[in-house]
């Protein structure tokens, strides 16, 4: 395992040296003197002249990658236009809050989608299968921006149950110790604040987590049915286990490594930001981060919020890959 | 005890759902009323063409498929009339070899937990006792005890069905149905298997209902032989009868495709003419008549009784109680 794990990391090192290649000339290619959009239109051309000087930008380009790489491993990843601080500093809560609401999304998108695929695949062709994947096919194809308002307007607005907007009640604000709200109010043990907390984390959750759980029902169904079949479902019959045992122990396991595909790509794409739910529900999250640096032109935010979220992605990826591992022990033998 | 397992008109049926809104168009008759009985200690093989309905029917005495109807008696207990949770209990009596070892065993488990689980489903020992005796069960079927640690796919094929056999034998039952238990291995790899099988029964006074379409293994390892055709047995009759005088023209047609060492003989072979007929439709009367070389008009309207011709030699062919057709050996 341990080898396997170190080949896995190892590998890496390329794909993260590609993906700030790849970061770096994106910024590259988009039009624009950096030094204009920093010092604004009305510069002078000397001035401009001397921003290029020190921010050796008449270098050439393969310098240029080798400076910037070794600030991102230095942990700067520049500093904000819009805000003048440095982007390592800044981007901490917004993250923490991104975090916080995909955990709390795909919890919800794992356990009822593992759970309804397996009722399904269990239950086949019964109305409980026909039903559960109807939902799935509507949740699979609902817009999220759509549901998240329709949300709203039904359990916010119409029957006041939750609240619509932010993470914690504007009037008492959280203090924030590491920026995951649930932890923070849990250690300033305030828990009615943990429970407001948990109220503005359902809406957005469930508009959020709404697409992974249809994939993951759709996906676990598929994986089951095919596992439920299989020799060794019936060898675990043969020996008396516990149909609840066979279903959950046996051909559970054997079904994951798809479903485990679809809930790392999906976490993957929920931290990348949600940037329209993240809007309606006005959730100080990475992808409204982005999305204000993009109206503001704030480049070097733009580049390092990029490459922290591929970073993030990699990771996760990189998790899937040594459950897998956990899941299919032929897989480390390879 | 002679009848210790008795089997009366099991059927198995499988609806055939077709259309738009599921209708049942047609039944699949997998099992359609099989009679035997098997004695304590023995082995009754199970033979037939695939498709016939021998593995269908293995499953169905252990409830791993459901049957349609009929009685299974073991040791005078109805199997048919368990509940869910007396049936998970009498599992441990009963226990099942399948043919493909990969495949029955989760890949997902190490061969020790694999070993393991039954013994805890059960309740039998404790975590240390029940470690021990998945050792001893290992090396009584000729595997080294440090193997409990790997997973199946680190075997070889035979490796693979000693733990399929040591996984049935680990709760200690009375009754192992082997289906297709060697098919799947190599010739040299089967008797091994095989010797080891036999070895097991003396040892733990085991009752095998072995299901092979392997004339040859079957004629090695039986004491008894029964020989299904569509879902019916056709034929019942100790090894040694079977062999020498089979008298139901499938069953002799069965054994005159063995292949045989002795270049020299002069056998005449009987090629069957056709495919075996679906078991959605099966044919009329005899489900045989279509191939049936000896084929009468009686044949295709009524379905022949099982009868016992000779002592302890059991057979559902119109043949000779007409006196048609003197049977040919």
């Amino acid at each position: 395992m341990l080898a396997y794990t170190l080949r896995r990391v190892a590998m890496l090192v390329p794909v993260l040296l590609g993906m700030s290649i790849i970061v770096f000339m994106i910024i590259h290619a988009i039009p624009g003197d950096p030094a204009v959009i920093i010092l604004g239109q009305k510069a002078t051309p000397e001035a401009i002249a001397e921003l290029h000087a020190s921010l050796g930008l008449n270098d050439p380009w393969y310098v240029q990658y080798f400076s910037y790489l070794k600030n991102i491993a230095g942990g700067d990843l520049g500093t904000s236009i819009q805000t003048k601080t440095a982007i390592s500093k800044e981007i901490g809560p917004y993250l923490a809050a991104t975090f916080e609401l995909t955990v709390f999304s795909m919890l919800f998108a794992i356990f009822i989608g593992v759970n309804a695929g397996i009722l399904s695949a269990w239950r086949r062709n019964s109305w409980f299968d026909y039903t559960a994947m109807l939902i799935a096919l509507i949740g699979v194809s609902m817009p999220v921006f759509w549901l998240g308002l329709m949300e709203q307007w039904l359990f916010a607005q119409h029957l006041n149950w939750l609240p619509s907007i932010g993470r914690v009640n504007a009037r008492d604000p959280v203090e924030s110790i590491s920026g995951f709200y649930v932890l923070d109010t849990i250690l300033a043990r305030r828990f009615d604040q943990l429970e407001d907390v948990f109220k503005h984390l359902v809406l957005p959750g469930i508009a959020m987590g709404t697409v992974p759980m249809a994939i993951i029902a759709r996906i676990t169904r598929a994986g089951m049915s095919e596992a439920m079949a299989s020799e060794y479902i019936r060898t675990a019959r043969s020996k008396g286990v516990h149909e609840f045992m066979v279903v959950y122990k046996h051909a559970l396991k054997n079904a994951f490594i798809p479903i485990l595909t679809v809930i790392g790509l999906q976490t993957g794409m929920l931290l990348g930001g949600a940037v329209l739910t993240e809007t309606i529900f006005g959730w100080p999250g990475i992808g409204r981060y982005l999305y204000s640096a993009i109206s503001a032109r704030d480049y070097p935010v733009i580049q390092s919020g990029i490459l922290v979220i591929a970073v993030i992605f990699v990771c996760i990826n990189l998790v899937v890959d040594l459950l897998y591992a956990y899941f299919d022990p032929r897989i480390k033998h390879r | 005890m002679s009848e210790w397992l008795e089997v009366n008109d099991l059927k198995t049926y499988y609806p055939v759902k077709k259309g738009l809104f599921g209708r049942t168009s047609e039944t699949i008759k997998a099992v359609d009323g099989v009679s035997f009985a098997v004695r304590k200690g023995e082995t009754f093989g199970l033979v037939g063409e695939s498709g016939c309905g021998k593995s269908t029917t293995g499953r169905s005495i252990l409830r791993l498929a459901e049957p349609t109807g009929g009685t299974v008696l073991f040791e005078g207990q109805d199997i048919m009339k368990l509940g869910k949770e007396e049936l998970r209990r009498q599992r441990r009596h009963m226990q099942m070899v399948f043919q493909d070892p990969l495949s029955s065993l989760n890949p997902r488990h190490t061969v020790g937990k694999l070993l393991e689980e039954p013994l805890i489903v059960h309740g039998l020992g404790n975590s240390s006792e029940r470690k021990r005796s998945v050792r001893e069960m290992l090396e009584i079927v000729g595997l080294p005890a440090g193997f409990a640690s790997r997973y199946p796919h680190q075997f070889s094929g035979g490796q693979r069905q000693r733990i399929g056999i040591a996984r049935a034998l680990i709760v200690r039952p009375k009754l192992i149905v082997a289906d297709e238990p060697v098919s799947a291995l190599d010739v040299s790899i089967q008797s091994q298997v095989i010797n080891l099988m036999q070895d097991l029964q003396r040892d733990f006074g085991l009752t095998y209902l072995f299901i092979s379409h392997d004339l040859g293994v079957v004629r090695h390892i039986s004491d008894r032989v029964g020989v299904m055709y569509l879902g019916r047995l056709v034929e019942v009759a100790d090894k040694q009868d079977l062999f020498s005088r089979p008298l139901h023209p499938y069953t002799q047609a069965l054994l005159s495709a063995i292949p045989n060492a002795n270049p020299d003989a002069k056998r005449e072979r009987i090629v069957l003419g056709g495919d075996l007929p679906s078991a959605a439709q099966a044919p009329s009367g005899c489900a045989f008549h279509t191939r049936c070389p000896y084929a009468m008009e009686l044949c295709s309207k009524v379905m022949p009784r099982m009868v016992e011709r000779e002592r302890g030699h059991v057979v559902a062919c119109h043949l000779d109680q007409t006196g048609n057709e003197a049977i040919r050996c």
